[in-house]
């Protein structure tokens, strides 16, 4: 049975239309995976012995710091591990039992990427613990709860993902603690420290955690097998109206209309709140470049790319998909009586808003000195005048549709593989650094942020001109848009 | 008011539809039948420059549809869901709609009033969005909104399909309405011969992308359309 259900999960991977960038995604996010997997395992190495260098005791620092891993590891769990429950509707009618199928969904999990991540860094951390403590009974039953509490997580997120209430909690417990313990107000370790070491000093808790997971592993299965029907766990969430009164756009014509729809659009689907989430955490992008956190992004030409991503997330999150957020009602759009010009012009002035709430947004960049706001504003000009055109250009070369309903696709941008829109990305960061490189080699930093606001203006002043060229790219690939987006996914 | 020439469409070397000549008079109620891939879809999808075809031309109201946007102006048209924007409330919708071609809220919801009848509470005032409606209610939204703000070319791909017993009886009585008062040229395909004949004052019929029949409609168009499915 198992042999069956793999079979028709292979076909659906080998016959969908997107088969090619499907494919190369694999490929791409295999190599990502590659990549994470060698990191998790060094640094998996590596964890007894960063403690022992501090000479502190290493099986305490871990128990102590255990809470961070587990807390990342749901966090990741609960934004990207997916259970992909539309396949299942059509094995409703099979005869393939229920209970069959909700403990290949159950099973299926075991094997997940994601517990493959967490026993990469998980094995090491004990494989050098058992080679360089004493190997003792306490210390292997130890080890094996660690391993318990991971599957413990797998089964957590698997009852828990459709509540989102539950992540919110979750994300703001972990943040709070992570504030408190760094200015020292409470150190929330020391709890969890207690608790993770328990296991260690009263050996016999194994029984209690093995109880409560094979209790948990029991209740997803319950679950899961009671919402096997179409009007319970298959069925897609219905949402409450959100009335949200945008009369005041009224009197900007046309481009108000479109205005009104695009930011009903962005505040009522799922793929669209999870954008506007991303293009908000891009604005702290900048820490990791003006603080010493990673001391080789520290200098002025680094600092010119984290500028230009500090205001300019949305416009790269949105922006590189239009018109694919239009994708379910392209041939509507076409049919009616508009323009190019004003469809594009809305979405041009919602990237321009964005950018402006990112600049005040940005204010507490001040701490770190005027010079580098600056080169915020600067990047800023640049991303209004230049970016928001160079990523309408690209997007009418991406013809993937957009599923507003899911979250999918929010990571692996297919249009990634796509030529035109790779060139096109380039001087999206390539061309400020230059110029600011021009004006810092020349003369000093404020020629610089001179020259690279100056693009933006001169993009901006020829606006009309870039959008009538912008305009004649989506005439000519109007009807292959139009049949790709008729394509599944 | 709209003049088929020669049109015709090639996929992968095979033509789906050939239309060599065709003219649709003004306030005409047209009827396309025929079976699943006749061309009917095809022929509308053409109509809306959706496609591009591979010969021939569509001019309709002196407008060459392949060249010029203008068109739009005088045409609405429903032929599937993706003519439906989901997030919105049917409201909204019938609104967007209506701005675009320039009317307040009060005139829009003129024009949408005669398919009161038909709708229930879930449309019109619903707190519901219209990816949350079944299948049949989102298809009377979509029907109702192509007679916002006077349009002179009305398209129509199956309207009767999917929507209950007691709609699809008033949406033939208001369609026969408007056909009566020959302000529109109303295009419908359906499969249901029945309907369309009771609907529509002409009726032609697609086979393999041709036009295999060209009836003016009178009590022996049933007989002659059953006579021709029915091999």
């Amino acid at each position: 049975m198992n042999k069956l259900l793999f079979y028709l999960r292979k076909k659906a991977f080998f016959r969908s239309q997107l088969f090619v960038t499907n494919l190369i995604l694999t490929i791409v996010v295999g190599i990502y995976a590659v990549m994470f997997a060698a990191f998790l395992l060094i640094f998996g190495f590596g964890t007894y012995f960063i403690f022992e260098e501090e000479g502190m005791n290493p099986l305490q620092e871990i128990n102590r710091y255990m809470i961070y891993f587990f807390g990342a590891d749901l966090m990741l769990r609960y934004m990207f591990q997916k259970f992909n429950t539309n396949n299942i509707r059509s094995l409703l009618l099979t005869n393939i039992p229920k209970t069959k199928i909700v403990k290949n969904i159950l099973g299926r999990s075991v094997f997940s990427v994601f517990n493959l991540f967490g026993l990469l860094y998980i094995l090491p951390l004990i494989g050098t613990l058992f080679f360089n403590l004493e190997i003792t009974l306490p210390l292997i039953l130890w080890s094996v709860s660690i391993l318990l509490f991971l599957y413990f997580n797998n089964y957590l997120n698997l009852l828990l993902n459709k509540i989102d209430i539950f992540f919110y909690v979750i994300f703001g417990i972990a943040i709070v603690a992570g504030i408190a313990q760094y200015y020292e107000w409470i150190t929330i370790t020391d709890y969890t420290y207690s608790f993770y070491n328990a296991f260690y000093e009263y050996p016999f808790l194994i029984a209690v955690l093995a109880i409560v997971l094979g209790g948990m592993i029991y209740l997803a299965y319950k679950n899961y097998l009671a919402n096997l029907y179409l009007d319970k766990g298959l069925e897609a969430k219905q949402n409450e109206v959100q009335n949200i009164n945008l009369s005041w756009l009224d009197k900007y014509g046309t481009t108000g209309t479109f205005l009104k729809l695009d930011i009903k659009m962005l505040l009522r689907n799922k793929r669209s709140k999870s954008t506007m989430w991303m293009s908000f955490f891009f604005i702290f992008y900048g820490l990791l470049f003006f603080t010493n956190i990673v001391p080789m992004y520290n200098n002025p030409v680094m600092h010119m790319f984290a500028s230009i991503f500090v205001t300019g997330g949305f416009i790269f999150n949105f922006g590189n998909y239009i018109p694919s957020w239009d994708s379910s009602y392209y041939p509507f759009m076409m049919t009616q009586k508009i323009t190019y010009n004003d469809y594009l012009k809305s979405k041009w002035w919602l990237m321009v808003i964005s950018t402006c709430v990112c600049v005040v947004l940005a204010l507490f960049y001040l701490s770190f000195g005027l010079d580098i706001y600056l080169m915020i504003l600067a990047g800023a000009i640049f991303n209004i005048g230049v970016n928001t055109h160079l990523v309408m250009l690209s997007g009418a070369f991406v013809k993937t549709p957009i599923d507003l309903g899911t979250n999918k696709n929010l990571m692996g941008d297919k249009n990634a593989f796509n030529i035109k829109s790779i060139l096109l990305a380039l001087p999206k960061m390539l061309l400020p650094m230059f110029l600011y490189g021009i004006g810092v080699f020349i003369k000093d930093a404020t020629l610089g942020y001179i020259l690279v606001s100056l693009a933006g203006i001169i993009g901006f002043a020829f606006r009309n001109y870039i959008f009538s060229q912008i305009e004649k790219v989506y005439k000519k690939e109007k009807y292959s848009t139009i049949a790709a987006y008729k394509r599944s996914i | 008011m709209i003049k088929v020439n020669n049109l015709s469409k090639i996929y992968n070397g095979y033509r789906v539809l050939n239309i060599e000549h065709l003219e649709i008079q003004k306030g005409e109620s047209f009827g396309l039948v025929g079976n699943n891939g006749a061309g009917k879809t095809t022929f509308f999808s053409l109509l809306l420059d959706l496609i591009q075809p591979s010969t021939g031309n569509i001019v309709s109201n002196g407008i060459e549809i392949h060249t010029s946007e203008k068109w739009k102006t005088f045409t609405n048209a429903f032929l599937d869901e993706s003519f439906l924007i989901g997030y919105l409330t049917p409201d909204e919708y019938f609104n967007f709609i209506g701005e675009l071609r320039g009317l307040s809220k009060e005139e829009t919801l003129a024009f949408v009033k005669p398919f009161q009848v038909f709708f229930n509470d879930e449309i019109l005032g619903g707190k519901k969005y219209i990816r949350d409606l079944s299948k049949g209610n989102q298809k009377k939204v979509g029907i109702a909104a192509t007679f916002i703000g006077n349009p002179e070319v009305v398209i129509l791909d199956e309207p009767f399909a999917n929507l209950d017993p007691t709609t699809q009886i008033r949406l033939k009585n208001l369609l026969k309405e408007i056909a009566d008062r020959k302000q529109i040229t109303m295009l419908i395909s359906s499969h249901d011969l029945q309907h369309t004949i009771e609907v529509s004052n002409r009726i032609v019929a697609l086979e393999k992308g041709k036009i295999v029949k060209d009836l003016i409609t009178n009590e022996n168009t049933m007989a002659e359309l059953e006579a021709l499915f029915s091999i």
